[in-house]
């Protein structure tokens, strides 16, 4: 049953009035334009048992996804695809307001959000994931690890999550006797074929005000988000609306002229990231405050 | 290629669906209100093969205590599919999907509802999905708000739920579940149209920002005309009840 939250953490009034007057001017707390992203950090594989990893810091959030790529079984009615799984944890290290238990509706929304925009466009070629048809395929698990929450938690997961598929590497298996397969974690052989990158672009709306990479003292104030996906090719991908107010068609509009805009900023950087890898690898450490 | 050939054809020859509609008709849209006796409001609601039955009760106290708000009421919403509801049997425990679901429904209901009338009160809603053919959320999120009015809970509109797809490089408005399942793309709408607000967005799949316009277009259209069945089955209850009154 999903039930109306308390919204936290609470801010004093007079801050919660200045973002609002703030962003009437086309200003805001930090400094940002409406539509500037907060400074992003990148680090790739920080965790070398994953098959594949990445470490975001936007602004204050950060993110570690890791990808485990395992041999299963297919879908009965997708006997000729990979499978792929994605799941989102907050735990209670990442803010005073999370607390240990099953994934609440806000991670399962985020998990849900990634994986549609992942799975959609075909970011990830399934049909070269199967290895006996119908039998035997590639089962790839994204597993997003919210370690401090600063805000835009979607953004930074999707981020890191198609950084992490991208460097992700298959691991080496034998077929033994006939049906029987051992797999050899610690050996690689090939990449997961990638199709495209996908970017997701979240905004926070105030009346006809829209805000992009919300961090989270506006996402305290503001009522109603928007999360738009983009592919390399300027299509929408994927969508969700989330908060309690509504928009108007022509703000809808403008938010998804934005996304196409900021999201196509955020595949360049992937691909900038990609492209040299080697200056990414850095030890894991978190943000200094 | 097997599966792409193994995929059913969803437009005929002459361009309109399996099922003899245009691109751009609804299903046939049954509203009835009130069906329930203890529920101080109920609806069902058809689409087509799609049924679904909400059930409000409230503004009641809030229990457990701790999820009372001090200046508004709190809405609970269960968005739930009976285990008939589907081809294969679907298990009765909520599954992420739901999870999802209840929570953008009742985001959606939030912002019509006058919740800071009842504060420290609870208002639930229980969605229950009876048969599954595509566009559940939506004929759910209509059924939710219906049910609300039929409660006498003052709201500043209704909201009127819609799928619009995208089948064989079509966008169709109010998708089945074949429809659905083979086609590129799913975009849920609810809107409430008396005050031109869009409150359920979600798209799941691949559509060009023009698409995306002209599905919202479409959708918009399509929830004007459900729009009018539901106003007219709540007035069909009260003027009932007013007739046996006088």
């Amino acid at each position: 049953m999903s039930i109306t939250p308390v919204k936290e953490p609470v801010l004093p009034k007079a801050q919660a009035e200045a973002i609002i007057k703030l962003l009437r001017k086309g200003e805001r707390i930090d400094g940002r334009g409406l539509l500037d992203y907060r400074p992003i950090s990148v680090y790739l594989n920080p965790i070398e048992k994953a098959d594949g990893s990445s470490h975001v810091i936007l602004g204050t959030t950060q993110v570690i996804t890791g990808v485990k790529i395992e041999l299963g079984e297919p879908f009965a009615d997708r006997p000729d695809e990979g499978v792929l799984q994605v799941h989102a944890e907050f735990v209670p290290l990442a803010s005073q307001t999370f607390e240990p238990g099953p994934p609440d509706e806000n991670s399962i929304e985020v998990a849900r959000v990634v994986d549609r925009s992942l799975r959609e466009p075909k970011a990830i070629d399934f049909k070269q994931l199967v290895v006996a048809p119908g039998k035997k395929v590639w089962v790839v698990f994204n597993d997003i690890y919210l370690i401090d929450h600063g805000g835009n938690i979607v953004d930074a997961s999707m981020l890191s999550s198609m950084l992490a598929l991208a460097t992700a590497k298959i691991p080496y298996y034998e077929e033994k006797e006939p049906g029987v397969y051992v797999v050899d974690n610690k050996r690689h052989v090939s990449s997961l074929p990638v199709n495209t990158l996908v970017a997701t672009v979240t905004m926070g709306v105030h009346e006809d005000i829209i805000v992009v990479d919300p961090s989270i003292e506006e996402e305290v104030v503001l009522n109603t988000f928007l999360t738009i996906a983009v592919d390399e090719k300027g299509r929408v991908c994927g969508i969700q609306k989330k908060g309690i107010a509504g928009i108007s068609r022509k703000t809808l509009e403008q938010a998804v002229e934005i996304a196409l805009k900021q999201g196509g900023f955020l595949i360049d950087l992937i691909r900038k990231i990609l492209n040299n890898p080697s200056d990414y690898m850095k030890p894991l450490e978190t943000n200094q405050y | 290629m097997e599966a792409v050939s193994s995929k059913p054809r969803l437009l005929r020859e002459d361009g309109t669906r399996l099922d003899g509609r245009r691109l751009d008709e609804l299903r046939p849209v049954k509203i009835r209100v009130g069906v329930l006796k203890n529920a101080n409001g109920s609806a069902l609601v058809e689409y087509g093969g799609t049924k679904v039955l909400a059930a409000v009760f409230g503004p009641r106290e809030a229990l457990p205590r701790h999820i009372a708000l001090p200046d508004r009421a709190t809405l609970r919403v269960r968005y739930h599919m009976a285990p008939f509801s589907t081809s294969e049997r679907k298990s009765p425990a909520p599954s992420r999907r739901e999870i999802e679901l209840s929570k953008v429904i009742r985001e959606a209901l939030e912002s019509v509802v006058f919740s800071e009338q009842f504060p420290r009160t609870s208002i639930d809603i229980f969605i229950e999905v009876l048969q599954a053919d595509g566009g559940t959320r939506t004929a759910g999120l209509t059924a939710a708000s219906i049910a609300l009015a039929d409660a006498g809970i003052p709201m500043k509109d209704l909201v009127i739920g819609v799928a619009v797809g995208k089948i064989e490089g079509n966008l169709a408005l109010d998708i089945n579940e074949l429809e659905d399942e083979y086609g590129e793309a799913d975009l849920p709408v609810g809107i409430a149209p008396n005050i031109g607000e869009i409150l359920l967005l979600q798209l799941n799949g691949v559509l060009t920002p023009e698409e995306l316009k002209a599905g919202i277009e479409l959708a918009w259209r399509g929830v004007e005309s459900i729009y009018k069945v539901a106003k007219e089955a709540l007035y069909a209850k009260y003027i009932k009840a007013f007739e046996e009154v006088k």
